[in-house]
C-alpha cells in the first residue's frame, strides 16, 4: 500500500506503477459530464477555471444525497470513457490525476505520459464503502448542477488501484492479458 | 372482483425502492464469497473483497449500495381479478419512486427529455412492463437499473441461419468490448427469439433470475454454461482489471420467433443487481 496525499508532485507521479494500491488522503474535487463540459468551454474560451486544478485530482462521481448529519451518501466512481474528451485540457493545466472506473482512450493515455499523471480505478459500485473516506463534502462550484456540482472532498485512505501511469502502461490491457485463456 | 387501493400500491413500491438500493441479494452476495475463493488475481481478489465489505455496510446505515440508485424498472404480474381502487395504477407506481427516492436519500438520475437533458427532480417516470397473469394476486418487482451497465447492453436481429455458434460469439464478443465499464463481476441476461422489442425485453427479464438457477430447459442450462465459461475465459476480471471471474452468471430466456427471424438481446448488469418482490 502507498500514501498519497494532495497535492502531489511530479515525484510522486513518477513513483506509480500500474497495479499499485494506493491510499489517497487530503483534498480533491468530483466533477461528472455536465461539469467538465463547462470546464472545457471555459478553457476553450481562455477563461478562469472555478477550481485550481494545479497538483489536484479529480475524481468522477456523482453522490446520492447525505442523511440529515452526514457527510455524503454513497459516493462510487462513475463510468470514465465518457469524460475522455475533456480530460487531456485539464491535464494540460496541471491536473495531476483523475478517478474513475473502466478503461480511457489513446489521447487519455498518451496525455498522461505528457504531462506526467495517473488515472486512479475506485471499485464501481462500492459506494457505501468509499462514503466511509470522506470526511468533509462541499459544492464549490455549479450547485445548479445537483449531483454533478463540483464538490471538493477531503478523503483519508481513499483505496484506489493505479489502472494508467505516467510511462504509458495500462492494467486494463496488461491484466486482461496475463488472465485471458 | 377483488379490490387493490392505488395508495397500498404506492406504499409497497416505496418500500421495494429503497430495500432494493440497501439489501444486495443473498444470493449475489454468495456468489461473490465463492468468486472471492476462486479469483486468482490478487487485485480482483481485493476488489471483490471491497464489493462484499461494502454490501455490509450499506445494509447497516441504509446507504445505497452504488451512488447510480438507477432507472426504476417496475415489472407488474397483475391477475386479472383485480380491480384497482382509489386512483391511476402507473401514477400510484410513480408516487412511489418518487416517495421512495426522496425519504430514502437516493439520487434523482432520470432527465425528462432525452436530448434536452434536464433533471426530473424526483427520479420519475418508472420504466413499467404489466403481464396480464391468471387469479387475483399483484405481484410487483422494483429493479433499479444502473446506467454504466446499461449502456453496454446491445440487440442484434441475427438471421436464423447464423445458429447457436454465432449466438454464443455475439453475447461472448458483447462482454469483451464492455471490459471494465460495466463493473464487473456483472451478470449478463441474453434474451433469443420474439420480435425486436420483446427480445430486448427478455434480456431484461431474464436478470430478475436468481444467481445460479439455471433455464429449466436443459438445452439452454447448457447454453448458459458454455456461456458462462467462454465469458470467464475472457480475462476481465473484477473492475475490467485482469481476473478469472468476469461474470456470475449468465440467463437465458426465450420466446417463440418468426420464420425469417434470430432476434438476440444482450442485457448487462453490475453486481450491483438489485431487484426487489412483493406481493400484494
Ligand atoms: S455499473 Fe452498476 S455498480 Fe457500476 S456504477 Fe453503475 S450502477 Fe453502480
Amino acid at each position: 500500500m502507498i500514501k498519497l496525499t494532495t497535492p502531489v508532485t511530479n515525484n510522486d507521479i513518477e513513483k506509480l506503477k500500474i497495479g499499485d494500491n494506493v491510499l489517497l488522503s487530503g483534498l480533491i474535487y468530483t466533477s461528472r459530464d455536465a461539469a467538465h463540459k463547462r470546464l472545457k468551454g471555459l478553457l476553450d474560451k481562455g477563461e478562469e477555471l472555478p477550481i485550481d486544478i494545479r497538483g489536484q485530482m479529480i475524481y468522477y462521481v456523482g453522490p446520492t444525497p447525505a442523511r440529515p448529519g452526514k457527510i455524503i451518501g454513497s459516493a462510487g466512481p462513475t463510468t470514465s470513457y465518457r469524460i475522455d474528451p475533456y480530460a487531456p485540457p485539464l491535464l494540460a493545466k496541471g491536473l495531476k490525476g483523475m478517478i474513475g472506473k473502466g478503461p480511457r482512450g489513446e489521447e487519455v493515455i498518451e496525455a498522461l505520459k505528457r504531462y506526467k499523471a495517473v488515472y486512479f480505478v475506485a471499485v464501481g459500485g462500492a459506494g457505501a464503502l468509499i462514503a466511509k473516506c470522506i470526511k468533509k463534502a462541499s459544492i464549490v462550484a455549479y450547485p445548479d448542477l445537483g449531483p454533478e456540482a463540483i464538490r471538493c472532498l477531503e478523503v483519508k485512505n481513499l483505496p484506489l488501484i493505479v489502472a494508467n501511469d505516467c510511462y504509458g502502461q495500462d492494467l486494463f490491457k496488461e491484466g486482461v492479458k496475463r488472465y485471458r485463456k | 372482483m377483488r379490490k387493490i387501493d392505488t395508495q397500498k400500491i404506492t406504499e409497497v413500491v416505496k418500500r421495494l425502492c429503497m430495500e432494493a438500493n440497501y439489501y444486495l441479494g443473498d444470493d449475489i452476495v454468495k456468489a461473490l464469497k465463492k468468486a472471492q475463493r476462486i479469483e486468482e488475481s490478487p487485485i480482483g481478489k481485493e476488489i471483490i473483497k471491497q464489493i462484499l465489505e461494502n454490501s455490509q455496510i450499506a445494509r447497516k446505515e441504509k446507504l445505497p449500495i452504488c451512488q447510480d440508485t438507477g432507472f426504476v424498472v417496475v415489472f407488474l404480474e397483475l391477475g386479472q381479478k383485480i380491480n384497482i381502487t382509489g386512483g391511476e395504477l402507473y401514477e400510484a407506481i410513480n408516487e412511489g419512486v418518487r416517495q421512495g427516492y426522496r425519504s430514502g436519500f437516493l439520487r434523482n438520475s432520470i432527465v425528462k427529455d432525452p436530448l434536452k437533458r434536464e433533471n426530473t427532480g424526483d427520479n420519475t417516470p418508472a420504466v413499467i412492463h404489466t403481464e396480464i397473469v391468471a387469479g387475483d394476486k399483484l405481484k410487483i418487482t422494483v429493479a433499479p437499473k444502473g446506467c454504466g451497465s446499461e449502456n453496454m447492453s446491445e440487440i442484434k436481429m441475427m438471421s436464423p441461419s447464423d445458429g447457436i455458434c454465432r449466438v454464443v460469439d455475439f453475447v461472448v464478443d458483447r462482454v469483451n468490448r464492455s471490459g471494465g465499464n460495466p463493473c464487473p463481476p456483472i451478470i449478463v441476461g441474453v434474451g433469443i427469439g420474439g420480435t425486436f422489442e420483446k427480445c430486448a425485453q427478455l434480456a431484461k427479464q431474464a436478470l430478475l433470475r436468481t444467481v445460479g438457477i439455471r433455464n429449466p430447459d436443459s438445452f439452454y442450462a447448457d447454453l448458459e454454461k458454455r456461456l458462462l465459461e467462454k465469458i470467464n475465459n475472457l480475462g476481465i476480471g473484477p473492475m475490467g482489471l485482469g481476473g478469472r471471474v468476469t461474470a456470475l452468471d449468465v440467463f437465458v430466456e426465450t420466446y417463440p420467433c418468426h420464420i425469417a427471424g434470430l432476434p438476440v438481446a444482450v442485457n448487462i448488469q453490475c453486481h450491483a443487481a438489485r431487484h426487489k418482490e412483493a406481493v400484494i
